[in-house]
Parts: C-alpha cells; sequence; structure tokens
C-alpha cells in the first residue's frame, strides 16, 4: 500500500474519501481547515457553510438520509454547533456523521483554549482522538464504522499539533460512496417534542452504556507494557510526548476519549507503583479517573495552559513546578502592509471611535499603531456588543462606538446581530462598518457565500451584505473603497456617527493576497459561462453576459 | 535505535518559505526512507508573524516536537528571528542564518529558502535526488529550476 507524508488533516481528508463519505461541510477555523480543502483536492464533495451551527444541520439531514458525511470546525466553532449536537444525540443518525473539532491548546491563533472533551461528555457523545496522522487515518475510519454501528454522530477531537503536524500515512480501506435509500421517515426519533425526546434521552444513556463496554474491549486503545514503578496515562500526541520523555514508563494511550475505558484504566493503575495521568489542557481523564475511585495522580495546575511537549511532560513527572523558562518572543502577526483595512482604522482612530470588533485578521488592528478595537469576543459578537455599547453608555460616549466586522464573520453570524440592530435600534442609532475583503483572509483564503464561489472555487449565487442590510430596513447602506477613495470613507463615517439613525457602511477592496487568485477564479468562471451559452445558443460578450456577479471583474 | 533522530528548527517570518522548506526536508528524509514528523505553528502567523516549524527524522520518531534546546540545525530565513529561536539549539548545534548565503547570488530572491535548505544538505546524510524529487514535488514546474539553482549555490558554499 502506498506510504505518504501527510498532515492529520490531509490524513482525515484521506480517510473520508476512503470511507465513502458523501458530503463534507464545515466553517474554515486553523487548524481545521486544511481537512475540507484537500477532501475536495482527493476528489470528495466539499462544501464550505455560512457557520458551523448550518454545517452541522447540513451534515445531520445527509445523515438522516443515510448518507456518510463529514463536518469540520475549530473548537470555538463547536460552541456554535452545540445546539443542534446536543439534540443530534438524542435523535441520532442512520448513515454515518462524524464531527471534527480541532483544538487549538495555546492558541497559536484563538482567541481562548477550550477543551473539547468536555462536549462529548455533556452531549453524550462518543469521542475518538488520534496522536499523529497515521492513526488520524485509521480512527477515522473507526469513528464512521462506530457512528453507524450505534447510530449516533461521533465527535472526532484532533489538536494543532495533530492537524498541522506531518507523518507517514499508509491507506488501506476503500469504499465508494454508497447509493443513498429514499427516505425513511421515522417521527418519533427525528423529532424532539418532549414527548419523543424524554424516551430518546433514555435510549442514549442506554446507548452510551453499551458503548462504555464497547470502549473497555475497544483495540483502539493501545496498553504498552513497561516499567512497574511509572505508569502514565496519556491521550493525543502528549501520548507521544510521553514515550519520548519517558521511554521506560508503563503507558495507556487512550483513544477513545467518551466513553473512557475506566475499568481497564483501573487495571492499568493497578498494575503501576506510581500511576500520573497526563494530557493536554483540561484534567478531563484525571477527573474521571479520581471519581472512579482510581489511584492516580493529575498534572500540577501550572499545566493547564498551553501545550504540553517532552520538557513539559518531563517536569510533570518530576513533579518540578519550578517556573519554566520563558521562550524569547517572536514577531507578532501585523496587517499585511498594503491591507486595505488601515485606511479605516486610521479614520476611525482619528475621530476617537469606540470600536467593537470582531475575529478575523482585521483583528490585528488592536495592535499599534491604531489600538483600533475595544472588544472582540466571538465570531460575529461586534453588533451585539456594539449594540449593548450603545444603549448604555452617556450619549456623548455611544455617538463614537462603531461594530467593526469582516465580510466572512458577517455571513457567519454577524447578520443575527443586524437583525436584533434594526429590532431594538438604540436612540443614537448605530454605525456597522463591515470589512468586505472579499475572502476569509486569516485562516488562508477560503471562500463563503459573500464570494460567490464555492468552496473549490465555481460560480454560485453571491450573498449582497448591502442587499441584505437594505432589506431589513437600514436606512443609510453605503458601500465604498477605502483605497480608491480614503477621504470619502472618512466623511460618510463622521456623517453616519452623527445621526440618530441606523447605517451600514460597506467598505469594499479585496485582500491583497487573495486578489491576484479573485481575479484568476473570476476570468476562469466567465470563461466557463460564456462556453455554456455558446452551446447552448448565440455567444454573449466576454465577462458577464449577466450571469458574473463579481464586481470587481 | 539505530539511527538517532536528527532534529531540524526551520524559521522565519510568515511568506518568507519557512513552512515551504521544512516540508521540502521532511520529503527529502522519508524518500530516504526515514521515519519523519514535522510540526508547525501558522494560521494568523502568515500575517509577517514569526513561523516556526520543527522536523525529526530517524528510525523512529515520537513526539513531533524538538524539545528546547535539542535542534542540531537551525535554519534561519530572517535575521530579527536569529536570537529569538537560538534557545531552540543543543550545545554544539550549527545555526544556518539567512547571511549563510549572498542574496546577490541567488537567481530569485524568494528561494533564499531552498538555498539555505542546499547549506543544510551539505551537512546533512540525505542523497541529492532526494531533495532534488522533494524541490521538484512542492513547487509548480516553472519554479523548478530556480529552486534547483538555489538549492546547489547553497549546498557548493559550504565546500
Amino acid at each position: 500500500m502506498e506510504r505518504r507524508l501527510l498532515s492529520g488533516d490531509e490524513a482525515v481528508a484521506a480517510a473520508a474519501l476512503d470511507a465513502g463519505v458523501h458530503l463534507g461541510t464545515g466553517y474554515p477555523g486553523t487548524p481545521s481547515t486544511e481537512i475540507l480543502e484537500a477532501f475536495d483536492a482527493l476528489g470528495g464533495r466539499a462544501q464550505w457553510a455560512p457557520n458551523e451551527k448550518v454545517a452541522l444541520e447540513v451534515g445531520l439531514g445527509a445523515a438522516y438520509g443515510g448518507a456518510r458525511c463529514l463536518v469540520t470546525m475549530k473548537h470555538v466553532g463547536l460552541n456554535v454547533a452545540a445546539d443542534p449536537l446536543f439534540t443530534a444525540a438524542y435523535t441520532g443518525v442512520q448513515g454515518g456523521l462524524v464531527v471534527v473539532a480541532a483544538d487549538d491548546p495555546g492558541m497559536a491563533s484563538s482567541q481562548n483554549e477550550q477543551d473539547s472533551r468536555r462536549y462529548a461528555v455533556a452531549a453524550g457523545l462518543p469521542m475518538l482522538e488520534p496522536a499523529d496522522s497515521q492513526e488520524a487515518y485509521d480512527l477515522m475510519l473507526a469513528a464512521f464504522e462506530l457512528s453507524e454501528r450505534w447510530q449516533l454522530p461521533v465527535l472526532f477531537r484532533m489538536t494543532t499539533r495533530v492537524c498541522h503536524g506531518k507523518s507517514i500515512v499508509t491507506r488501506h480501506a476503500t469504499r465508494a460512496p454508497a447509493a443513498v435509500q429514499p427516505f425513511q421517515r421515522d417521527i418519533p426519533t427525528r423529532v424532539m417534542i418532549p414527548a419523543y425526546a424524554r424516551p430518546a434521552h433514555k435510549k442514549l444513556r442506554q446507548k452510551l452504556a453499551a458503548l462504555q463496554v464497547f470502549a473497555e474491549g475497544s483495540a483502539l486503545n493501545v496498553w504498552r507494557p513497561g516499567d512497574v514503578l511509572l505508569g502514565v496515562i496519556a491521550n493525543g500526541v502528549t501520548a507521544r510526548h510521553v514515550r519520548e520523555a519517558a521511554p521506560e514508563a508503563s503507558l495507556f494511550e487512550v483513544k477513545t476519549i467518551h466513553p473512557l475505558p475506566l475499568a481497564k484504566l483501573r487495571e492499568f493503575a493497578a498494575s503501576v507503583e506510581r500511576c500520573v495521568v497526563i494530557e493536554e489542557g483540561d484534567p478531563v481523564i484525571a477527573d474521571a479517573c479520581l471519581a472512579a475511585g482510581l489511584r492516580v495522580e493529575g498534572k500540577p495546575e501550572a499545566f493547564r495552559f498551553g501545550e504540553l511537549d517532552v520538557d513539559r511532560v518531563r517536569r510533570i513527572l518530576a513533579r518540578d513546578t519550578s517556573p519554566e523558562p520563558v521562550a524569547p518572543r517572536g514577531k507578532p502577526p501585523m496587517l499585511c502592509e498594503a491591507c486595505p483595512y488601515h485606511p479605516v482604522y486610521a479614520s476611525l482612530r482619528k475621530h476617537d471611535c469606540i470600536v467593537a470588533g470582531d475575529i478575523g485578521c482585521y483583528t490585528l488592528g488592536v495592535l499599534p499603531p491604531y489600538l483600533g478595537m475595544d472588544t472582540c469576543v466571538a465570531m460575529g459578537a461586534s453588533l451585539g456588543v456594539g449594540l449593548g455599547l450603545r444603549h448604555v453608555l452617556p450619549e456623548a460616549d455611544a455617538r463614537r462606538v462603531v461594530s467593526l466586522i469582516g465580510d466572512s464573520t458577517f455571513v457567519h453570524s454577524g447578520i443575527n446581530g443586524l437583525v436584533e440592530m434594526v429590532y431594538n435600534p438604540p436612540a443614537t442609532g448605530h454605525v456597522l462598518v463591515v470589512l468586505d475583503n472579499g475572502t476569509t483572509a486569516m485562516t488562508g483564503q477560503q471562500e463563503h457565500p459573500g464570494t460567490g464561489r464555492t468552496l473549490d472555487h465555481e460560480q454560485t449565487t453571491r450573498l449582497s451584505i448591502e442587499g441584505i442590510a437594505t432589506a431589513l430596513g437600514v436606512k443609510n447602506v453605503d458601500v465604498v473603497d477605502p483605497i480608491a477613495d480614503p477621504g470619502s470613507f472618512e466623511r460618510l463615517l463622521v456623517d453616519r456617527l452623527g445621526r440618530n439613525e441606523l447605517s451600514v457602511i460597506v467598505s469594499r477592496r479585496a485582500c491583497i493576497l487573495a486578489a491576484a487568485d479573485i481575479r484568476t477564479y473570476d476570468k476562469a468562471n466567465a470563461a466557463k459561462a460564456l462556453l455554456v451559452v455558446d452551446g447552448a445558443g448565440p455567444a454573449q460578450p466576454a465577462g458577464c453576459g449577466g450571469t458574473c456577479t463579481s464586481e470587481e471583474a | 535505535m539505530a539511527t538517532r533522530v536528527v532534529n531540524v528548527v526551520v524559521a522565519g517570518l510568515g511568506g518568507q518559505g519557512a513552512i515551504k522548506a521544512s516540508d521540502i526536508l521532511a520529503d527529502a528524509a522519508f524518500r530516504a526512507g526515514f521515519d519523519v514528523k514535522k510540526a508547525e505553528i501558522h494560521g494568523m502567523s502568515q500575517r509577517g508573524g514569526s513561523v516556526t516549524s520543527d522536523v525529526r527524522y530517524g528510525t523512529e520518531v515520537l513526539s513531533p516536537m524538538i524539545p528546547r534546546g535539542e535542534a542540531d540545525f537551525l535554519v534561519v530565513l530572517a535575521g530579527s528571528e536569529v536570537e529569538v529561536n537560538r534557545p531552540n539549539l543543543r550545545p554544539g548545534g550549527v545555526l544556518i542564518p539567512p547571511d549563510a548565503i549572498n542574496e546577490a547570488d541567488l537567481p530569485n530572491r524568494r528561494s533564499l529558502n531552498v538555498a539555505l535548505l542546499g547549506v543544510l544538505a551539505a551537512r546533512l546524510d540525505l542523497a541529492d535526488e532526494h531533495w532534488l524529487a522533494a524541490i521538484r514535488a512542492a513547487l509548480p514546474e516553472r519554479l523548478h529550476e530556480v529552486n534547483e539553482k538555489a538549492y546547489r549555490l547553497g549546498k557548493e558554499s559550504v565546500r
């Protein structure tokens, strides 16, 4: 079989293809983004959803239809998808549904370091976690089998070092997507009114009890016998750090994160003199072991923060809590020199605006010289937070509040905030600036509904940000090019801040890093449209022909 | 264990090709038949911030991350990143700084990453054929000649 050097994300994509996945969907988020891109490149059917909740709902629908579906997101995206996730545990699925949650311990590119393993416990869903690319491949295949066998969505936890680390992978399975059978109606299973939800919850707990038995005997977990004086229980990439830091120790590598194989772990802990649970992030395994009365020790609180590595594992084993060496700080990321956001930030600063910001590259405007962001909480939060400030601040301050959001983030969850803005407008009105650079820049230039192109850059209907604002009833809606005409952006901003009305200013200019690619995609799509027209009848003029929706073309 | 693990840290600023260089190195080691692991941090880093990538190869590689102070080689693409990354190097480890290559000699400034790989190659046990195959696999065809030249320039600069 072919051996290749693959990232964990690429390995998941390969497994999805080899498992016969019908559809992959998700929202880009570091470190999960490359999974769907790689799945698409391999010939799988992949698409970006406007946000993680929608992605999960689409995946759930596909799985209700009996198909295999892969849904990908980063850890904070799982919060967005949490609502349908919990109920999906009750309804179960008919096809295979695997939801990847990629955690970012150490926050290389995130606003918090949350541990997605908590969601498996809270939602009552099985969860698997790989340690490297080969395991990412193998466990992804196992996850689909598990999902179909137990008719439950399966959570698949990864971390940055597994997603973006590369190691050797041998692919060994191939299964073409099976034909999907006609829709099977099953109302009591899929409609969660309380009368049906109550028995569904009982059924879920029964499944989890059965899954517990499965986990105890599962060959997915690895017990490596070694020194009887020292045993370590570890999960994910941490298990690899442990093997390097303490090659002589006995090691239990947990792959079935939920339910945990507690009886097996009890047996392991009893087989060694000292048993240490070493896990990145929260003490999920340690707490479960201690609650079950196992004789184990966890890690000191200091190691709850950031990533673990070989050094830190050595320290945990040595019970060394002395201060760790502080790594010299590298250069922080910053707005690109030619970024079209610069004039916007300059104007906001000049007029001393209070800026409710959002998640994207433009968050970097918070750094000097602009210090141009006063709040940044979660995707889409700039609208709600800005409105809250407007409601309560003294009038002079309220008038300075601006909500700032990127195009992809606006589509992700900013739209809901805009609905709130027109529904409960503050007395001083409000100003929303949408920084539309025509791409999801921070994660590496992915498409979204506002670009008018699908994941593989094919043309689709383009969502109009200004059109939505107008349709929702915003009084003042303007589109400006901040580079071609920075003066007009500033004049507009000042004028809108002075009104007691709702305003949306779309500041539109392509991301400097994406502009050339965008032109290439548009050209290719225009040529394709022309070809279709050619085949169907008289030729249309190049460039548009009524089908091209790009304004940059 | 037959072969000691070789640890290489590649560092630079977003956009300089540090990740690409580490991909090429990992691929060359893979083609030479070694077990290989690579770990990197990117994401927001592509906005011009610091980027580092760890490549480890040998008979069996466990952790993908090089323990601090255990890198055998440190390849740095930007002068500003040398001091930041120096603590990664083990005592007696080899630093390959950006000025190991005279930029004026490069066929294209963008190929500094590959030229520094050439400097590294002169000190590693990986055959040229694996390096060249990895370079070709990582780059579009129109860039092959320029980068092969850069690789040779780097490799010969060590003699």
